[in-house]
């Protein structure tokens, strides 16, 4: 056993770059994914929207827990090994994708009924009609709770520490099975994550008030 | 050769019919004043004429096209037929001339330059060539509505409907928007106007229909049916 030293606090901080690079990949590959998703939720086949929306019903209402134990063991136990950082990254995909898609559709269901009207009205096929009238002031409307939404997706890296990530959260653990002292430990790490999320949240806020400013 | 051409078009929500066999007729550069009160079905008749509401029964072409919900004919007889809406629904996002500029180089594929030139065309007939690069929030709700005359104008349509476009406006800025109408009235465009403004329909209207109840009772010139009014319903209408 050893004490918590300065030195210790340094290698938590280094721990937290892999919960940054987590939640970037997160966010990444589910915004990709959340885009489609969000498409798919307002397109006009039905089929699609069942789809769309049973996924978003799935890995809404499911913990991210079970998701990360299912895609990690259990694909295993079926002869799929993947690697803790691909099946965080796997499972972090899906869980964001189906947030952001949800916060998206949102967004593009508040552009007025009207606007769509009107572009309808000029002959713009749909894609002209999302990309030039439709999904400029989604995005516009969307910034703030998705800013937001990427708080709760660093948060939530946490988790994948289950599957042997390596990232803040594990090296804490491990950080606290060598030194023993709990409270300094989380203490440091509680507010590495708040270091991280706090200016995230100032943000979101600014945006939110300035687009309502902007009405 | 007319420009509008219904036949027995019906129209229902659910169990609620809201348009009972309608039949109708626009000629060319004729104007036609659709009157009647809240929930007479008479912005439903015009929001018909470009698809924007579906019909259960009937026919209706519009400038030659036969009315279809399939997306390419729909998009074609759109090309052809304007609209202007009571809340001037100009795109927030997009300058003035944006606005203006944005279907003739989607749809018609105009080059920018092209596409430029058509916008202050129009945006000179309705006497607003200065708000060019100006965003429609610094507009007053009268300038909103011209340019959203002149976004229709700038697609050369056949055809323009206006859906109660004075309707959101104070009387001081309804006048400025009425005259851009007399105007286009007057340059033989053909039109179909839902309004509450009597003094317009009495003045630019080659012809008046007046509805209740989801039926055509008056159709007829405005000396005639203002003079002469066959039903009950438009007599107390007038005198509302």
């Amino acid at each position: 056993m050893r004490y918590f030293s300065p030195n210790d606090v340094l290698f938590l901080i280094q721990a937290a770059q892999w919960t940054l690079y987590l939640s970037l990949l997160a966010f990444a590959f589910g915004g990709l994914v959340g885009f489609v998703v969000a498409l798919s939720r307002v397109s006009s086949s039905t089929a699609l929207r069942w789809v769309s929306r049973a996924y978003v019903q799935i890995f809404q209402n499911t913990p991210l827990l079970m998701q990360l134990f299912l895609i990690y063991y259990g694909l295993s136990l079926v002869g799929f090994s993947l690697s803790p950082i691909v099946a965080a990254a796997v499972a972090l995909t899906f869980f964001s994708s189906a947030f952001l898609g949800e916060i998206w559709r949102g967004a593009i269901e508040a552009v007025p009924r009207t606007q769509f009207e009107a572009g309808e009205s000029l002959a713009l096929t749909p894609w002209q009609l999302y990309s030039h009238i439709i999904l400029p002031q989604a995005i516009r409307i969307a910034t703030p709770p998705t800013v937001g939404f990427f708080v709760q997706i660093v948060k939530n890296t946490s988790l994948t520490s289950i599957v042997g990530m390596t990232e803040l959260m594990r090296a804490a653990a491990m950080m606290n099975n060598a030194t023993m002292a709990p409270m300094k430990v989380f203490t440091v790490v509680c507010l590495i994550y708040f270091v991280i999320c706090f200016p995230l949240s100032l943000l979101s806020r600014k945006l939110e008030v300035r687009l309502h400013a902007g009405r | 050769m007319p420009v509008v051409k219904v036949k027995g078009l019906k129209k229902s929500y659910g169990d609620m019919v809201v348009l009972h066999a309608v039949d109708m007729e626009v000629a060319a550069g004729e104007v036609l004043v659709l009157l009647g009160r809240s929930g007479s079905g008479k912005s439903t008749l015009l929001r018909c004429l470009n698809g924007l509401e579906r019909i259960q029964a009937g026919t209706i072409e519009v400038v030659g096209h036969q009315m279809s919900y399939e997306p390419a004919p729909l998009r074609d007889l759109r090309r052809d037929v304007g609209i202007v809406f009571q809340q001037y629904n100009l795109f927030p996002h997009l300058t003035v001339g944006q606005n203006i500029m944005l279907a003739p180089k989607l749809v018609k594929k105009l080059g920018a330059g092209d596409a430029q030139a058509k916008a202050k065309e129009v945006l000179a007939k309705v006497g607003l060539l200065d708000k060019f690069d100006a965003y429609p929030e610094r507009l007053s709700g009268g300038q909103q509505q011209r340019v959203a005359i002149a976004r229709s104008l700038a697609m050369e349509p056949k055809l323009m409907l206006f859906d109660e476009v004075t309707s959101a406006l104070d009387p001081a800025l309804t006048g400025e928007v009425l005259a851009v109408m007399e105007n286009l009235a007057r340059s033989g465009m053909a039109m179909v106007v839902v309004t509450h403004e009597m003094s317009f329909a009495q003045k630019v209207a080659h012809r008046v229909i007046f509805m209740d109840g989801g039926r055509i009772l008056e159709n007829g010139p405005p000396k005639e049916v203002f003079v002469n009014p066959r039903s009950q319903e438009f007599r107390s209408f007038l005198s509302a």
